[in-house]
């Protein structure tokens, strides 16, 4: 198929972006977002344009690398995958493709569709973490039975990939649903109850340092995350938060 | 150099580890925090060495390309990790542990280490659950375990199909918790270009920072490089698409000896190549052949019908099917190991039995599982047998909850529904066993300069076991690493701060930046990926999944060719200043098409087959790897002479004292 794709262009952090068309022929259904966007590259350069960088890396939906923003939506059309797992199949011959960087304030262009994320990394170093050293001398893995249901839950909390789509979606910016996916994975195990109250109060603060907005419960990220993590997440977040408040 | 010496400690092999920590150096607490430690990549073993490292009292300093330590691949590992705990009390144990990754890999890795890492494999499961790893549990709330390939017991620890993701951040974590402590300085979007050796010890790393090109040098007192294995030389592989060889080939040209290059492991089940247009393969984890059977037709007619369209999998009766694996091994049947897998599917697929349109599929068929699964729901719950819809829907519940998310995977990338007709595989480049060469220590040959996780050689022979490569990962970088470092650095307590103005900083700083300035002044009309794909397409036709001595040969001269020419009329665009992919991306092709002759000079020379590495020549009857345990029991250590094609061999002689050496059956 061939397809018109009009992309985000800009040079650098500092400099001004603006949005620029391209044609591309022969698009094979079979192919991924991000292969198609190969092509166009290895097009642009025999024709000694810049190629469109973007950042990209396992291409097997995991390591939550790839992040553009495809006719409005963060990921694109289809439900539960990530960029680099959208296939060509589901446009059309014809289409025109708008395709943007993930914005937020707490994400500055890096070039192109390229942002830094680097903020979710620092979320989680002021606390998404069990405080255990790794020396091996733990007790038995089996000492502390876990009822399954909490077990699957946390597990469901941390299949989270930090790509940011929920930051990128949400009107305010806001990293609730990923902040809370770290915060649900620990209070549901035996092993991260210890220092919730901390942990929850630390990585609250660290997002709103980061320039995150808050969160109006429009359930938009939800919607977009491709790992679908839960609303139920935000909500236990708040209660972790009002009980660590209560707390002191 | 001298000869290699594995320090391999004496003593009874179950004391050796022990007894070897009770012995070596130590570096005080208030010494180590006037000692730096560099390590490249955050992986599970870079992740999980930086992590211990730090909180042992070191300072530092940890690099990765990605724009966030938590995106290094180990991410994307889905089955699970090996460790002998026997939960399930099936006999499991240590020794056994041992004697299957032994085994696994075809007697050709070091007795030593693999002890080793069958000794720590329990305490990395009881680390994970201390730092909240969400394993998979039963009902009882106790671990589940499932098995894996070449094993007759189930050691698989799991969290559905996302275990590397799971273990990774935890690893990730456990990093985190020390950069925020301050004790590790981490540089996203950072490659290591080169390594500085000083005096013949390892004393930095010249690295380009990718956002705005900056070199930068890092003086440390050791470093350590947790850099993943080199599969992307084939260009397609279930690699990620920026994983390289470049810091484990950069250290190779300045004394590390780089180890069996030839041993690849090629996965049997990954998805099938859709096109041209291609640029990675994606794997479906070898936990599905605890449920999935694996089959073609028996009969040509209806693979050319299925090839047509005209036909269905489904609509093939069960004895017009041939469950080759279980019909060729009886005893291991679809969970035979993975070298042996590809290989068998290579042979039906070679014979005319490939069920796609390019001939390169087989099936992998849930249909039995479902069916076995929902019969015992309904007994379970109670319910009616007879009801086929039931029996079906509650089969499916089960299978999904087990690898709800490979099929949901797979579904998205061949438009196809898993559950409802089975689905199509076919093996691709997954792992590399060979890396740079370590002793005992995980040191390499250049002092100061250590290598773990897949970037190293020695745990996994000639062919990896499923499950064992987080394991060794973890246990290199948790367990072993932290220990055997401090024995080296206790010699550096006085040597202060690392001068990074030394001239042996200045020089190859002065290298990387002209190897830049080339590849942005050539005015070639080629891209990096032209030349990657030819690469690819060279390795995996003539140094796959089988090897003959004509075609190893033929590889050589046409990569060294493609090398030339790659030199010559390479375009890179953009300058050295900005973010530029295409200037990165350059630099590792150009240590591809290095490691890819070595590669192929490695397989030309190991005339037996062993594992992974199938040489036709030297096969059974049946098609069998038959190996030459007289001429081959060694480890082929090579060191760089200034160009691949000198490069010496030097030969670890392997010792096999608790195990006897047997040919490996699966029958």
């Amino acid at each position: 198929m061939n397809l018109t794709l009009k992309v985000w262009r800009q040079a650098n952090s500092e400099s001004k972006g603006k949005m620029e068309t391209y044609q591309i022929a022969d698009v094979s259904p079979d192919m991924s977002f991000l292969e198609m966007m190969d092509v166009l590259n290895e097009q642009l350069m025999t024709q000694g344009i810049d190629p469109i960088a973007f950042d990209h890396d396992c291409r097997e939906g995991i390591c939550g690398m790839c992040s553009m923003f495809i006719n409005g939506e963060a990921h694109g059309p289809d439900r539960l995958v990530t960029t680099c797992q959208l296939h060509m199949r589901k446009f059309n011959n014809g289409d025109t493709i708008t395709i943007e960087p993930f914005r937020a304030k707490a994400f500055p262009v890096i070039k192109d569709l390229t942002v830094d994320r680097s903020a979710f990394d620092r979320v989680q170093q002021a606390g998404g973490f069990v405080s255990v050293n790794t020396s091996g001398n733990t007790q038995d893995a089996n000492a502390i039975p876990i009822d399954k249901h909490d077990a699957d839950k946390a597990f469901d909390a941390a299949t989270c990939i930090g790509c940011g789509a929920c930051v990128a979606t949400c009107k305010n910016a806001s990293a609730m649903l990923f902040v809370s996916a770290k915060v649900s994975q620990y209070s549901l195990l035996p092993q991260g109850k210890v220092e919730a109250t901390e942990r929850v109060m630390n990585m609250v603060k660290q997002m709103d340092e980061e320039g995150f907005g808050n969160c109006t419960n429009t359930g938009a990220c939800e919607v977009e995350c491709p790992k679908g993590i839960s609303l139920e997440n935000i909500a236990r977040m708040n209660r972790e938060y009002l009980y660590a408040s209560l707390k002191g | 150099m001298a000869k290699l010496d594995s320090k391999i400690p004496n003593g009874p092999i179950s004391e050796k580890w022990t007894s070897h920590k009770g012995k070596i150096n130590l570096v005080s607490p208030a010494n180590k925090r006037l000692i730096d430690v560099i390590v490249v990549g955050t992986g599970l073993a870079g992740a999980s060495a930086s992590a211990t490292l730090a909180e042992l009292g070191y300072n530092v300093k940890t690099f990765c390309f990605q724009d966030s330590p938590r995106r290094a691949h180990s991410i994307a590992a889905q089955g699970g990790i090996n460790a002998a705990k026997n939960y399930q009390g099936d006999g499991d144990s240590t020794y056994r542990l041992f004697y299957d990754t032994i085994k696994g890999g075809d007697y050709r890795s070091r007795e030593a280490n693999v002890h080793r890492l069958a000794e720590v494999s329990t305490n990395i499961i009881d680390q994970c659950v201390a730092q909240g790893v969400p394993f998979a549990r039963d009902y009882g709330g106790l671990l589940d375990n499932r098995s894996f390939g070449g094993v007759l017991v189930s050691r698989t620890f799991y969290a559905k199909g996302q275990t590397g993701q799971q273990l990774l951040l935890g690893a990730y974590s456990a990093m985190n918790r020390q950069i925020g402590r301050g004790k590790i300085k981490m540089y996203n979007r950072h490659e290591m270009m080169d390594i500085v050796v000083i005096e013949g010890k390892a004393r930095g790393i010249i690295t380009r920072n990718l956002v705005n090109g900056k070199i930068e040098r890092h003086g440390a007192h050791a470093v350590v490089i947790a850099s993943g294995g080199y599969g992307n030389v084939f260009f397609l592989s279930t690699n990620a698409m920026g994983s390289n060889v470049s810091a484990g080939w950069k250290i190779h040209k300045k004394g590390a000896y780089f180890a069996n290059p030839c041993f690849t492991q090629i996965h049997p089940t990954c998805i099938p190549v859709s096109g041209d247009h291609q640029s990675k393969l994606t794997l479906m984890s070898e936990s599905l052949r605890n449920d999935g059977r694996i089959w073609v037709p028996k009969n040509l007619k209806d693979v050319n019908l299925i090839r047509e369209g005209k036909l269905k999998p489904t609509q093939i009766d069960e004895k017009d099917r041939d469950y080759y694996l279980e019909r060729r091994y009886p005893a291991f049947g679809n969970l035979v190991p993975r070298d042996v897998a590809s290989r068998a599917a290579k042979e039906r697929c070679d014979a005319g039995f490939g069920v796609n349109k390019t001939g390169e599929a087989v099936y992998l068929d849930f249909a039995s599982a479902i069916t076995r699964y929902g019969e015992e729901q309904v007994h379970v719950k109670g319910l009616d047998s007879s009801d086929k819809n039931l029996v079906k829907k509650l089969g499916k519940e089960v299978v999904k909850a087990k690898y709800g998310n490979l099929f949901q995977m797979y579904e998205k990338i061949v438009d196809q529904n898993p559950y409802e007709t089975p689905m199509m595989i076919y093996p691709a480049v997954h792992y590399t066993m060979g890396g740079i060469w370590v002793d005992y220590n995980l040191m390499t040959t250049i002092p100061g300069c250590y290598a773990i996780g897949e970037a190293n050689f020695s745990d996994h022979g000639a062919n990896r076991l499923g499950a064992s490569a987080l394991m060794q990962g973890l246990a290199d970088g948790y367990f072993v690493l932290p220990y055997t470092i401090g024995d080296y650095l206790s010699d550096d307590i006085r040597t202060g701060p690392i001068d990074i103005q030394h001239p042996e900083f200045e020089k190859a700083e002065k290298e990387v930046i002209a190897q830049i300035d080339a590849f942005l002044n050539n005015s070639g009309k080629n891209s990096v990926d032209f030349y990657h794909k030819k690469l690819g397409k060279i390795m995996w036709d003539k140094c796959g999944m089988s090897r003959n001595e004509k075609g190893l040969k033929k590889a050589i001269k046409e990569i060294q060719d493609l090398r030339e020419d790659f030199y010559k009329n390479i375009n890179v665009p953009g300058n050295a200043n900005e973010f530029n992919e295409q200037l990165a991306k350059a630099g590792r092709v150009a240590d591809f098409l290095e490691l890819g002759e070595l590669f192929a000079k490695d397989a030309l020379e190991r005339t037996e087959s062993c594992g992974g590495h199938f040489r036709e020549e030297s096969q059974t009857p049946e098609g069998e790897a038959l190996r030459d345990d007289k001429k081959f029991t060694f480890v082929s250590a090579w060191e760089f002479k200034g160009a691949p094609s000198k490069a010496k061999l030097h030969k670890e002689d392997l010792k096999y004292e608790e195990i006897e050496v047997k040919t490996r059956s699966y029958k």
